[in-house]
């Protein structure tokens, strides 16, 4: 394995996309809507492309204010159409999703003869360019898209550790929170303009189909393991970390083992990240006897004690 | 606007502050469907009221709409005189246990210090007060022991049961609970009798959605009997009586045998 500075870079912002995205998709996964998350990374895309055919230039602020909006027009469409034309919203989200995102597609196709754009880079994103365009902070010069990321990745946790008391109670019972007049569906739109921002400073690293694996993953295997939300919160960012350790070291060591020339470190951090759930799942499957007999004695216990 | 008396006169007469609850001509309707008609109800303070009537009947609909959970078709809903929006902190509502996801990453005193985020507001954070208010509510249901818990390794009837503490910690005046005896053990049926005695005691209204006629009048000295409208609302002696059960469930003959049954303990 040939490791270059370049490389380091690569995987401080693979890294960092990957805990800016764990964050929103903890409560993603808990609140069972990871496919909204699925169907808002894919809709944002006209909304860059707008962004791009306007400004000539990426990460732009046009360019997030567009995905945001689109992101939250997802999120409003699919509720209007499967409240008004009666379908479940599975169904409303696939034809609201897929429809913009092929608007996207054509736009970027009409747009990429006039600005640089390169749709499968869109699709998969170019983590291991992203180095190469860096940008100069107090004179330390860091790669753009990583910079993009943890300013992400902040927002994120700012937003969490401020609010985590109402996303929480908005996640677990929504008809309490409106009852305490807290607003659950607020904090809903909330969840999804950060799932907006944050696949779009995302997309340019691992692409507007990839970046789910970010969102849902890390969280899906965590909650293998925990049933504490600060320390799910905690493991869905390490794991999104070594995913994306794992990733980047992937591209590097298995194509020349495998004969081929190329990979791309996006799809093997996705892959890294399915292969940890596997892992996970096989480790609470491993635990679960020796758990589910303790678990079984204590419950007979406090059975006989409430008996008493 | 009308020149004939005085408008503000007549708002304090018609919603007086001292009624807990009082419903006005309300209709909810799901997709055009009505599923309450034209309802109107006095609930006086103090009582514990049992809403019965066969499934359908909009017993559910009927909290959620007094809560503001479902849009109304019209009518008008005062919590001691005012919207359910200005009076919050007087109302703890108890859904029922199935709303909610039990393999949720949270501990049993999480969920019961819920009920204190009313006051808490915004932002701040749960503190060693809400903590201890917590405590306090999980003690009155028998739970204190748990308090650490994970609430998927609860039973049915301690999930019932965290549910009452949450509304306890609400410290309110009106409670609002769905089905809270649905699918309990003895024990917690136990404990939430006791619970509704206590809260009688101290002069609050408990306006509970229930399912086992048999068991009304033991718990209850209200009733509501509601089959999209209401039936009758009162007192339990002068309510609960077979010619009004018969309308409440219509002709369903293995119900109306569950009523005689009831009717033979309001007897006894």
């Amino acid at each position: 394995m040939n490791w270059t500075s370049l490389d380091t870079w690569i995987f401080v912002t693979a890294a960092l996309c990957a805990v800016a995205c764990a964050l929103p998709g903890c409560f993603l996964v808990l609140r069972k809507m990871s496919m909204m998350g699925d169907a808002i990374t894919h809709a944002v895309l006209p909304g860059l492309a707008i962004g791009f055919i306007l400004t000539g230039t990426r990460a732009s602020w046009p360019m997030f204010l567009g995905a945001i909006l689109v992101g939250l027009l997802t999120a409003l469409f699919t509720q209007w159409i499967s409240r008004l034309g009666r379908v479940d919203r599975g169904a409303a989200m696939g034809v609201v999703f897929t429809t913009l995102f092929a608007i996207g597609l054509i736009l970027i196709q009409v747009a990429a003869h006039e600005v640089e754009l390169d749709p499968s880079c869109v699709l998969y994103g170019a983590l291991e360019f992203t180095p190469l365009d860096r940008i100069s902070i107090r004179g330390w010069e860091v790669p753009r898209a990583a910079a993009v990321l943890a300013a992400v990745l902040v927002v994120n946790a700012l937003l969490i550790l401020a609010l985590f008391k109402e996303f929480r109670l908005s996640a677990f019972d929504p008809a309490l929170a409106e009852t305490l007049g807290y607003r659950p569906n607020f904090m809903h739109y909330l969840l999804m303009a950060m799932v907006a921002i944050t696949s779009v400073a995302a997309f340019e690293a691992v692409g507007s189909i990839i970046v789910i694996a970010m969102f849902v993953a890390p969280a899906a295997t965590g909650l293998l393991l925990t049933r504490s939300l600060p320390l799910l919160l905690l493991l869905a960012c390490g794991f999104g970390i070594l995913a994306a350790g794992l990733g980047v070291m992937g591209a590097l060591t298995l194509p020349p083992m495998l004969g081929f020339k190329s990979t791309s470190v996006s799809g093997m951090m996705a892959g890294a990240s399915g292969l940890l759930f596997l892992l996970a799942w096989a480790y609470n499957l491993l635990s679960k006897g020796r758990a589910s007999r303790t678990l079984h004695s204590d419950s007979l216990v406090s059975q006989r004690v409430s008996e008493s | 606007m009308s020149p004939a008396g005085d408008p503000a006169d007549e708002t304090i007469s018609a919603h007086p502050e001292t009624v807990p609850l009082a419903v006005h001509d309300l209709t909810v309707a799901y997709h055009r469907k009505p599923v309450l008609w034209d309802v109107d109800l006095d609930v006086p303070e103090g009582k514990l009221v049992g809403v019965v009537g066969p499934n359908g009947a909009g017993k559910s609909t009927l909290l959620k709409a007094c809560l503001g959970l479902i849009p109304i078709a019209s009518g008008d809903i005062r919590v001691y005189g005012f919207p359910y929006e200005e009076r919050r902190d007087l109302v703890a509502y108890v859904p029922q246990r199935e709303s909610v996801d039990w393999d949720f990453p949270v501990s049993v005193l999480d969920v019961v210090a819920m009920g204190t985020y009313r006051k808490l507001g915004w932002f701040r954070r749960v503190g060693a007060k809400q903590r201890a208010n917590a405590l306090e509510a999980l003690d009155r249901v028998g739970m204190a022991d748990l308090a650490k818990r994970q609430i998927s390794q609860l039973s049915g009837g301690q999930q019932q049961r965290v549910f009452l503490a949450r509304a306890l910690a609400q410290d309110a005046r009106v409670y609002l609970m769905d089905e809270p005896f649905a699918a309990v053990d003895a024990a917690t049926e136990e404990a939430i009798v006791t619970l509704l005695k206590e809260l009688n005691r101290q002069g609050k209204t408990c306006i509970v959605v229930h399912h086992d006629l048999a068991t009304v009048s033991q718990h209850f000295d209200w009733v509501v009997l509601l089959n999209m409208r209401i039936v009758a609302a009162g007192n339990v002696a002068d309510t609960f009586t077979q010619e009004n059960l018969e309308k409440t469930y219509g002709g369903r003959l293995n119900i109306l045998n569950d009523a005689a049954h009831a009717l033979s303990h309001v007897a006894r």
